[in-house]
């Protein structure tokens, strides 16, 4: 029973069931571009590179959160080469590894990944429209279960980019003069939805403090807006994240707050080892 | 009318076809009659795009009085005269052709000693209509703009800028324009968003030198990172849906819309033999099933695929001349070079950066609130909407191997009446008396139910 409530205790198995449900949704029902080697390729290539990383700073190997990162990359990114697919898999760890200030990452894993891959192939891209509007609600309603149950850890980021967001596209509707069946579809994107409740929410890249985050939250929903509606890309949002992303520590430093880490008595078999408290907690 | 309109299409298919000579020598002969009256109240828009360049090519079959014939589009920029063209088409009908669902016949061979020929079809295509409104002068002070004003071939072109929605409303109906009730607020949401208004109406003078019945399509060139189709005028006061389709043209692979789920059509289904002599039925049906599922409407990707060949064709490629002439830009000029390009059965060259993508769009204002917004991927992987039909061997079978065959085939036909009903909506009591009236393709009688026939009955076949 204490393994069942170790399991039920870190948010990242949560997180890691929500998201292997959409990518199965997404290859066997929305039958989504996405040959299954495509996914072995990403979850090999992010285990590996965390694997290595581990290794390099002598941290105990944890596949939990590049199983994440994995996931959220077949969930978003498309590509024409199981390579691209590799590629942005050990981008995106590897920037968890690299791109570090004062201990904490700057970049979301999944969104460095992402975006540099598919900027910079065109046999890589990212395909907002893919999600009908039928999973939307379950989409939201993973999403805003995390947050009543708990296991988001930053659900006021989740919360206020979405609202700001919303603002945002409502706003230009009413000086457009549009009718609101335009916003409500423009924020029924699946897209929008598993970046809000599963991407800018990861603990690790948002500032530490609530109130910094709120700001924060603003300006990805702000800047996303703009590169959307005002530069035609269809990315904003996922643009503006890895924009926004090295003024976190900025923030860090001017409005402090309580740095998030992932909770440590993780795997069950491993409870009462004394020598776990001292390690460098897993990423 | 109905018969007229009919006629008329089947006049414009058979131009496009005459353009494709070689047609049907690769692929074995059309099997499914080509009905280009399907899908009423339809609109072809080609639209090729690489980076910000655009050359959109809308073709519309308005048959009524010229004089009542105009259009109001939204365009992202302001559009001077060597940046429109007027257009052939045969160009979309052959383009439209080339990217239509498809019918493939298999033969089975007589299972003692089996070999398979593939035989391939043509099928259908699609009518246009254009947004109609109408035309007549010209009056300012409204605080609109006319930006350009210019003639190409039988038409009268306009680019308006304006400050104001009412103004705009008012300087079109002052020039004759019929603009529904309702529009108002959509051209207000269009100027705030800094679009211009291509107007066109026809000119009767040059309409009267040029000939002809057709209005000819308008081709459209111009940059901007706007990569959409504005849909939301049309909806104003249609009734119902309405079916638009698209023929992307791009260097790097499929366009797909970015503000609603593309979806791929059903494809690769085995279908009983009587679907042969209905396919423009079927197809239509089958179409509205599937929109149906999605609640009455959506974006389908029909065809994707390299435009240097195909497999099985129902129409020839286009040549590069052909291309270049619809605006696919980064084309090299081989006019040099002989003839067309014969259709082919594999990527052997890639002489041409083309790839299409052709989706049928069904649409009304409740369900598309927002206009369609397209992105070019990467994807480059071949679609196409394909539809198998399978003859059984009927003739006689003498060996073990037969009561096996006939088993199989039976179930294969029970399967095929199965998704045939699922794809379509028919009942499958509809299904299976169509299979019984037609001469054939029916089930095959398993050798022991068969009136046993010994050699002598053979040699007076026709006594009693």
């Amino acid at each position: 029973m204490e393994g069942l409530a170790a399991f039920r205790h870190d948010p990242r198995h949560y997180q890691i069931i929500v998201l292997s449900s959409l990518v199965l949704i997404g290859v066997f029902y929305y039958a989504f571009q996405l040959p299954w080697w495509h996914v072995v390729g990403v979850m090999i290539g992010a285990q590996a590179t965390q694997f290595i990383g581990d290794r390099a700073v002598g941290r105990r190997y944890d596949p939990r959160s590049p199983l994440i990162s994995a996931l959220s990359l077949t969930i978003l990114l498309r590509t024409g080469s199981i390579w691209l697919s590799i590629a942005a898999a050990i981008l995106a760890i590897g920037s968890k590894c690299l791109i570090r200030v004062k201990g904490k990452h700057i970049f979301n894993p999944a969104n460095f990944g992402l975006v540099i891959i598919s900027l910079l192939f065109t046999g890589a891209w990212i395909s907002p429209g893919q999600w009908g509007a039928a999973p939307i609600f379950a989409i939201a309603l993973a999403g805003m279960g995390g947050i009543v149950t708990g296991k988001a850890k930053r659900w006021d980021v989740s919360l206020a980019f979405l609202g700001f967001y919303a603002a945002l596209v409502f706003g230009r509707a009413i000086w457009l003069g549009d009718p609101f069946a335009i916003p409500v579809h423009q924020l029924q994107s699946g897209a929008l939805l598993i970046f809000t409740f599963f991407m800018i929410s990861d603990p690790k890249t948002t500032p530490d403090a609530r109130m910094a985050r709120i700001i924060y939250a603003a300006l990805v929903a702000l800047i996303g807006f703009t590169i959307q509606f005002g530069f035609y890309n269809s990315a904003g949002i996922i643009m503006a994240l890895i924009l926004t992303a090295p003024i976190v520590p900025l923030f860090d430093k001017f409005i402090q707050g309580q740095r998030y880490s992932w909770p440590k008595f993780s795997l069950p078999k491993s409870k009462g080892v004394s020598h776990e408290t001292v390690q460098i907690p897993a990423e | 009318m109905k018969l007229s309109k009919y006629l008329l299409s089947s006049a414009l298919i058979a131009t496009s076809l005459s353009l494709a000579p070689s047609a049907g020598a690769f692929c074995g002969f059309y099997v499914a009659k080509a009905d280009t009256d399907l899908f009423n109240q339809s609109s072809k828009v080609a639209l090729v795009r690489d980076g910000d360049r655009t050359v959109i090519t809308m073709a519309n079959d308005y048959i009524g009085d010229p004089t009542e014939f105009a259009m109001v589009i939204p365009v992202p920029t302001v559009i001077k005269k060597e940046q429109v063209h007027i257009s052939d088409a045969s160009l979309l009908d052959h383009l439209d052709a080339y990217t239509a669902p498809r019918l493939v016949e298999y033969f089975d061979d007589n299972p003692c000693e089996r070999i398979m020929y593939e035989m391939a079809a043509r099928s259908m295509s699609s009518v246009a209509d254009e947004i109609v409104v109408t035309g007549a002068k010209r009056d300012k002070q409204l605080k609109v703009t006319v930006l350009e004003s210019f003639s190409v071939g039988e038409y009268d072109i306009q680019i308006l800028s304006a400050e104001e929605s009412d103004g705009l409303q008012i300087w079109l109906e002052e020039n004759g324009y019929k603009i529904p009730a309702g529009a108002t607020k959509i051209l207000g949401s269009y100027i705030k968003q800094d679009m211009k208004f291509f107007v066109a109406k026809v000119n009767l003078e040059r309409k009267a030198k040029e000939g002809g019945e057709m209005l000819r399509p308008i081709a459209v060139a111009y940059e901007s990172p706007k990569f959409m189709l504005p849909i939301r005028l049309g909806t104003v006061n249609a009734n119902g849906t309405q079916d638009l389709f698209v023929y992307a043209l791009t260097k790097d692979g499929k366009v797909e819309t970015t503000n609603y789920r593309t979806h791929k059509i059903p494809s690769d289904k085995e279908l009983p033999i009587f679907v042969k002599d209905e396919f423009g039925d079927f197809y239509k049906d089958m179409y509205k099933t599937s929109a149906e599922r999605e609640g009455g409407h959506g974006v389908f990707m029909e065809y994707a695929w390299d435009m240097n060949w195909c497999d099985p064709c129902a129409a020839d490629p286009l040549s590069n001349d052909q291309l270049r002439e619809l605006g696919v830009f980064w084309l090299e000029d081989d006019s040099g070079k002989p003839g067309i390009m014969p259709r082919r059965r594999g990527p052997k060259s890639l002489a041409k950066d083309v790839f299409v993508t052709r989706l049928h769009v069904r649409y009304d204002a409740k369900s598309f609130p927002e206009d369609l917004k397209f992105k070019t991927t990467g994807d480059n992987t071949n679609f196409q909407g394909r539809y198998i039909l399978r003859h059984a061997f009927e003739g006689e079978m003498n060996c073990p191997e037969a009561e096996d065959y006939i088993t199989r085939v039976n179930k294969r036909k029970e399967t095929e009446i199965k998704t045939l009903a699922n794809l379509t909506g028919w009942s499958r009591g509809y299904i299976r008396d169509k299979i019984k009236a037609g001469e054939k393709g029916g089930f095959l009688i398993p050798v022991k139910d068969k009136p046993k026939t010994d050699w002598w009955n053979k040699i007076w076949p026709g006594d009693d």
